[in-house]
């Protein structure tokens, strides 16, 4: 399979990550030399076959639904790149 | 006297405990190297001031008798490790700034036990990428040198832009250009495809990627959660042997973490492996291989065959399918992984029209080109129409691949001998083609190993013709750790431990 320029405009915006026109032919190209590479996969007989789900065959542990973390809030925005108090601010959603 | 920072993290111990060196001054030596090596690019930050106040906290430890495993031992800590309040960025522009306010579990444990931070080590952008040229830093370079190149020469590219010296591997690219240079003791680091492994070929180095779920992965930056997995890069097998017993352990944090005792590795250091069947895997004589990997892999038999273990031919059919079906699941989990970096929470925001735009704008100015194709080429196998062909194909694959291994194993196979990589270390500038394929081709036979998994342990066995070094992969059962450190101190005795380049870029 390989992809065209539009599906790979449609894959970036998906992903969310802006791409220039320019960069579209290579980023295609790319994209086509790593869908060749796997396409050697569909010579395998996989009929029957399990997808592996866990790496390592264990039972999912579960712990009690409470608060674990105490760290606040102020802790929590710490790091963002433009906050209010103690809330994360990003542009106008509605309008 | 030798250097403090050319002993190995086992002599340091034993002088440590034998007092004739202290914390302190073993950690000035480190210092001291790091500062002169800055043209390697092998830290991204250093922590000089936090070293020396955490080696003064060891020296009163270990003048009361408190002392832990790693007292006082300097270390580098790969940038993907949660480090509080230091730099912790997997050396990508988008975590701009980013300075965690918790400690990953695996670096919280090894200074529990005691061990210095020296700062953070460069490696390929969320560790992806064979070469550390993926780097929001710029890159690493090896303290090999390329052959026939004078050390002026050396000196000069390091000085501009560093092309055509070696590359030291990758991801993990700041952990073996760190160790194989003398600037820590030993470096934390992490593998998904092969990366400790192949960056410890390339350097000289010994490296393990312990069992999926022997270390925690809490506290590090997440690429594909299902392939992931912490281990160490140090200069023996004993050293690998004393760092990965205080980094593995049961973590209710990380729910793919095992609940099962760590063994005191070190112990398995010069164990016996007469008797120990080791399986020759046919489908790792890929095409096109050079001979002297051939002549390496069989010098490895001869001497296994010496100390005793018996040299078994296996087949592992489906080999040659793991590197493809991997270039579907990595970066399917990494899309996944990666969508948290949206310019909200932390790092960097591009601004934009609407919030819908500063996604896509931040996204854009924040990813490298190798993280950007691999999240596209992940979105693209995981939408809607292409999930079943691509995805839970490559999942099905694994399937297989895990069940050639087990059948191996089932056949009384103790462990499995192979080339670490296809080739010795490359240059810096050299596999830039537009085909990314090419560069993919590093983790050939590494990569089978987390497909599946499984303990793989990369260890010096010689150098090639031009004199740079080569290593050989052993694969163990799940949870099988203690046989690869036997048998790969077997290995090191008989190659010899590596002469590591004297230091040309001070």
């Amino acid at each position: 399979m390989s992809v065209d320029q539009a599906t790979v405009r449609r894959i970036a915006h998906l992903a969310r990550i802006a791409v220039k026109d320019e960069d579209v032919p290579h980023l295609q190209q790319e994209l086509n030399a790593i869908l060749a590479f796997v396409e050697e996969l569909d010579a395998v007989n996989v009929d029957g076959v399990e997808p592996m789900t866990s790496v390592i065959p264990m039972k999912m542990r579960l712990r009690a639904d409470e608060v674990t973390d105490q760290a606040g809030s102020a802790v929590v925005v710490a790091n963002a790149p433009q906050r209010e108090d103690h809330f994360f601010t990003v542009p106008k959603v509605v309008e | 006297m030798t250097q403090l920072n050319e002993l190995t993290l086992a002599q340091a111990r034993d002088a440590i405990a034998a007092r004739t060196v202290s914390a302190v001054e073993l950690t000035q030596a480190h210092v001291d190297a790091v500062e002169k090596a800055r043209s390697l690019g092998a830290f991204v930050t250093e922590t000089p001031e936090r070293a020396l106040a955490m080696a003064k906290a060891s020296d009163a430890r270990i003048a009361s008798g408190d002392a832990g495993p790693l007292e006082g031992l300097p270390l580098g800590i790969k940038d993907l490790y949660a480090t509080r309040d230091v730099h912790t960025q997997a050396c990508s522009h988008i975590l701009d700034g980013f300075k965690p306010a918790y400690e990953s579990t695996v670096t919280g444990q090894l200074w529990r036990d005691g061990a210095v931070m020296l700062g953070k080590l460069n490696m390929d952008e969320f560790a992806m990428g064979s070469s550390n040229e993926t780097s929001f830093y710029g890159p690493v370079a090896s303290p090999w040198t390329p052959p026939n190149w004078s050390k002026e020469q050396a000196r000069a590219a390091l000085a501009g832009d560093k092309k055509g010296l070696l590359v030291p591997g990758g991801s993990s690219g700041g952990s073996a250009s760190a160790v194989a240079a003398h600037l820590c003791l030993a470096a934390t680091a992490s593998d998904t495809g092969g990366s400790i492994r192949q960056p410890a070929a390339f350097t000289g180095t010994v490296g393990i990627k312990p069992t999926y779920g022997r270390c925690s992965r809490w506290g590090m930056v997440a690429f594909a959660s299902s392939l992931d997995q912490a281990g160490p890069i140090a200069r023996t097998v004993r050293d690998c042997a004393i760092m990965l017993r205080s980094m593995a352990g049961f973590d209710p944090k990380d729910t793919t973490s095992v609940d099962a005792p760590v063994p005191d590795y070190e112990k398995a250091v010069g164990g016996s492996v007469k008797g120990l069947k080791i399986g020759i895997p046919k489908e790792y004589r890929v095409e096109g291989m050079s001979e002297e990997i051939d002549a390496l892999w069989r010098q490895g038999m001869d001497w296994l065959r010496a100390a005793g273990a018996e040299i078994v031919d296996i087949s592992l059919p489906h080999t040659k399918y793991a590197l493809p079906a991997y270039y579907i699941v990595a970066p399917a989990e990494a899309s996944s992984n990666l969508a948290r970096y949206d310019g909200v929470r932390y790092g960097l925001r591009a601004p934009g029209r609407d919030i819908s735009d500063m996604y896509e704008q931040t996204r854009a100015a924040g990813f490298g080109p190798e993280v950007r194709r691999r999240i596209m080429i992940g979105t693209y196998v995981l939408s809607a129409g292409y999930y079943d062909a691509y995805y839970v194909r490559a999942q099905k694959i694994r399937t297989l691949i895990r069940q050639d291994f087990e059948a191996a194993f089932h056949a009384g196979v103790d462990a499995i001998l192979t080339p670490a990589t296809p080739s010795p270390a490359f240059g810096i500038g050299e596999k830039t083609s537009a085909d990314p394929v090419e560069m993919y081709l590093n983790d050939v036979f590494t990569v089978t190993v987390n497909m599946a998994g499984l303990p793989g342990l990369a260890v010096p066995a010689g150098l090639s013709r031009d004199g740079l070094p080569l290593g050989l992969q052993l694969i163990g059962r799940p949870f099988g750790e203690e046989t690869l450190f036997s048998v790969a101190q077997i290995v090191e005795d008989a190659a010899g431990r590596v002469r590591l380049p004297e230091p040309w870029w001070t």
